[in-house]
């Protein structure tokens, strides 16, 4: 009962919030990797050069589905900024079902930006089907493809640290995010600028922030003080021995 | 079509999450749930094929480092190609593809990952010398000093006191909240493209 109450009530103030959202949309707080992330894509297309987006190998049909949604939104909108460049952006991706979204959000982007004709299927890629073959199947891509930013966002375990190796010897700025825990602290020590944990999500809001985007992080904000509120009162009734 | 292909998707999502909260919706569900199963097995195919494509392509453009293509394609079709013949389960090829080449070559691989891991530890203070930064150098290294296997036991007060107490209630602590953070960020994410806002499956 309590998971649909939660669903429920998480569907509502979603729609609440969005009309609110359309009116006054509000800002968002500094993140130094968006911050950054918006500015290496406007000098990717002055120097001629391609981003790479690794999605990781998370796949549809599990819980980790939810990073690599989060990072085909985020594939969506810098494919609509950088198609117009010589150089397009790569996405790899290590789940089949995610590499099939990966070369159709790629086409999505291109068709936005009205050059679908310009889409080739190669820029989205299925390089490996294993965490470490994956892996080892991008690890060339920032060395060799002529990319000036690894953009790393989605599902990537403790692997990830042959990515963050192989782009710091390309020299290339690197910008990660992962839902995995032992992925994140590689991302930390070995990313310009870390990402942390539910940063990951909002990703889409910052480079494009429409009332729908803008509402879903006040509504994650919202219920992680719920979440901290029953933790609190969780631990003073176990204090006090209600239970 | 681009509106069909939404509310198909946007239909089927409803439907298969309503099958976790009610047990009318179980047996559609569970009818979805198999037609995905299949759709993956195909994506599977087609991601293949695409694999093969890239390389094929890099091959041909006689790029950089394009041998390594050609090793991944020929061990593919012949991978393909015993598999087909003797059967998956064969001893034949588990002992010598699984056993013998994919099993050594991802140990390896996590061998160079702990060497990798260290290599970028140390460059941590050079790229950002900030407090956090140092508070992670510090809390790894403590980490590891109370892990080490020392002639004599465990190390005094790091091994015993410091390690466990850093390790079962802060890092837990932050693991957990970081963990609570990553559910509501898929659980938003989810919520967003189960009402179509976030379209992964195309359209403009």
């Amino acid at each position: 009962m309590i998971p649909l109450s939660a669903l429920i009530l998480a569907i509502f103030l979603l729609g609440v919030i969005t009309i609110w959202k359309r009116r006054s949309p509000g800002t968002l707080r500094q993140i130094p990797a968006f911050t950054r992330l918006a500015r290496t894509i406007g000098l990717s297309i002055e120097d001629g050069k391609r981003l790479h987006i690794a999605l990781g190998h998370g796949g549809l049909f599990d819980a980790r589905g939810g990073s690599a949604l989060a990072g085909l939104a985020l594939l969506r909108k810098i494919a609509e900024r950088t198609s117009v460049s010589d150089m397009p952006s790569v996405a790899t991706a290590g789940d089949p079902t995610l590499g099939l979204l990966t070369q159709d959000t790629l086409q999505a982007g291109y068709q936005a930006a009205d050059v679908g004709e310009a889409y080739v299927h190669t820029m989205g890629r299925i390089t490996g089907l294993t965490p470490f073959s994956y892996s080892a199947g991008t690890m060339h891509i920032p060395q060799n493809e002529n990319v000036s930013t690894n953009i790393l966002l989605g599902h990537l375990g403790p692997e990830t640290a042959l990515l963050v190796e192989a782009s710091d010897r390309a020299g290339t700025t690197l910008i990660g995010a992962t839902d995995d825990l032992a992925g994140q602290s590689i991302l930390f020590a070995g990313s310009q600028e870390p990402l942390i944990g539910e940063e990951l999500f909002a990703a889409g809001a910052y480079l494009n922030a429409e009332p729908a985007h803008l509402a879903s992080l006040t509504v994650q904000d919202l219920f992680r003080w719920l979440i901290i509120l029953a933790l609190l009162a969780g631990s003073a009734a176990k204090f006090l021995g209600v239970f | 079509m681009r509106v069909l292909t939404a509310i198909i998707a946007i239909a089927v999502g409803i439907l298969i999450l309503l099958g976790y909260f009610f047990t009318q919706a179980e047996v559609v569900q569970a009818v979805l749930l198999d037609w995905a199963i299949i759709l993956a097995g195909t994506a599977t195919l087609i991601g293949i094929f695409n694999l093969i494509t890239v390389h094929a392509d890099k091959i041909r453009r006689r790029e950089k480092d394009g041998v390594y293509s050609a090793i991944l394609i020929i061990g593919l079709v012949g991978a393909f190609f015993f598999g087909i013949v003797l059967k998956p389960q064969s001893s034949f090829l588990q002992s010598v593809l699984l056993e013998g080449i994919i099993i050594p070559v991802e140990a390896s691989l996590m061998g160079l990952l702990a060497v990798s891991l260290l290599y970028a530890a140390v460059r941590l203070m050079r790229r950002r010398a900030d407090m956090m930064s140092i508070i992670f150098i510090l809390t790894a290294a403590l980490i590891f000093l109370g892990s080490v296997t020392l002639p004599f036991g465990e190390m005094p007060l790091i091994g015993t006191l410091i390690r466990p107490w850093v390790s079962q209630i802060w890092a837990v602590g932050g693991a957990r909240g970081i963990l609570i953070g990553v559910g509501l960020g898929a659980l938003m994410t989810g919520l967003r493209v189960l009402f179509g806002i976030d379209r992964p499956y195309g359209g403009k």
